[in-house]
């Protein structure tokens, strides 16, 4: 999903910078606040931002016959909200624009507001969709499924933002903007389909390994529902983490 | 299906997921099999906007693709560990039994008859 560096006119790269610097900006805001109010958080956050930084850097080959990478923007967002992740995946987008050449300065705008603010905003709508509908299910399956679909869909729909850019931004002489997005969705999204299927599985898998060593954390922020009158077998032995 | 089993088996799709393609050779067809997404797109761009000239080039471009591959091995070496730090500390501190916020005072201590779902009360999938 990465724009690179000088494809998008000036006037688009501007426009993108300006809508997503105010995500940006709030999300910065709402992690300080967030660390401030509870120091122990930190540890959960970092983890957030590490998982988006080594699932942005595999390159992963699909069943179009290309590459793709994960954007692993989901996690954060379920563990602590979309703001967050607008501030970490900035972190690293910038990193890949700076020194990977992957990306860039003048399209960190528009990468931004795909894989940093949209994508985080689907993981959380859906995450909070397939908890509404799984109420009834066991706990760690209801977690696993939202948490699965959340991150699919973020992954998906960070990359058809990507194509929506550039079709707005090279609109096909002969079908005009729907042409264009053909064409580029046909490169993004279709080939990231797979990937968001892994992207889902693994962040799942972290989820899980999460609610096993930091439960209580996950409790702390709302993740895990915690078990109505907490019976006194509760607490569990987590050697068997798998 | 114990919990462990079913981690197991979610790394095992994942992975299974991310070989296909190149065991059925879905890239065969191409002159230069899995070429990277974003390269494909600045394709797409020159060839449905032919006039169009990037107006930016990278500030830093790595010299050779062995040093560029390098450096995203660096990105992922930096996240797997902090993530694994993370995952240590909270392990580390759930053994300790650091006392925990909503932990129940009593069956505190590790009770390894105890099957991984019994508080949950159903198979993880």
């Amino acid at each position: 999903m990465h724009i690179a560096e000088g494809f998008l006119p000036w006037q688009h790269a501007a426009a993108w910078t300006a809508a997503a610097a105010p995500f940006v900006a709030h999300g910065i805001r709402t992690m300080t606040l967030a660390v401030r109010a509870d120091p122990d958080s930190k540890l959960l956050l970092g983890a957030s931002g590490a998982f988006c930084f080594v699932l942005s850097a595999l390159k992963i080959p699909s069943i179009t016959g290309s590459c793709s990478h994960p954007t692993g923007v989901g996690l954060g967002a379920v563990l602590f909200r979309p703001p967050v992740m607008a501030a970490l995946g900035t972190v690293t987008l910038l990193f890949q624009a700076l020194l990977l050449a992957h990306g860039g300065l003048t399209t960190l705008g528009a990468n931004v507001f795909s894989m940093a603010v949209v994508g985080p905003w689907a993981a959380y709508g859906t995450y909070r969709a397939v908890r509404a509908l799984t109420r009834s299910l066991p706990e760690t399956t209801a977690l696993g499924l939202a948490v699965f679909f959340a991150s699919a869909l973020a992954s998906v729909s960070a990359y058809t933002v990507t194509s929506l850019q550039l079709a707005l931004a090279h609109p096909d002489p002969a079908d005009g903007f729907l042409g264009a997005f053909a064409a580029f969705a046909a490169v993004f999204s279709l080939t990231q389909i797979p990937l968001a299927v892994i992207e889902g599985l693994v962040t799942v898998v972290v989820v899980r390994l999460l609610s096993t060593v930091g439960r209580d954390d996950l409790r702390r922020l709302g993740v895990l529902r915690s078990p109505d009158p907490a019976p006194a077998a509760a607490h569990r032995t987590d050697e068997k983490a798998g | 299906m114990p919990r462990t089993l079913t981690t197991w088996l979610l790394i095992a799709a994942a992975a299974a997921i991310a070989v296909l393609p190149v065991l059925i050779g879905a890239g065969d067809h191409l002159r230069e099999p899995f070429p990277g997404a974003d390269a494909e797109a600045e394709e797409a761009v020159q060839r449905i906007d032919p006039g169009y000239e990037p107006w930016f080039t990278p500030l830093y471009e790595a010299p050779s693709s062995e040093i560029e591959s390098g450096l995203f091995a660096l990105q992922a070496a930096i996240g797997a560990g902090v993530i694994g730090y993370c995952l240590g500390v909270l392990r580390t501190r759930r053994r300790l039994g650091r006392p925990a916020v909503d932990a129940a005072p009593s069956g505190a201590a590790p009770a390894p008859g105890a099957g991984p779902e019994a508080e949950r009360g159903g198979p993880a999938r």
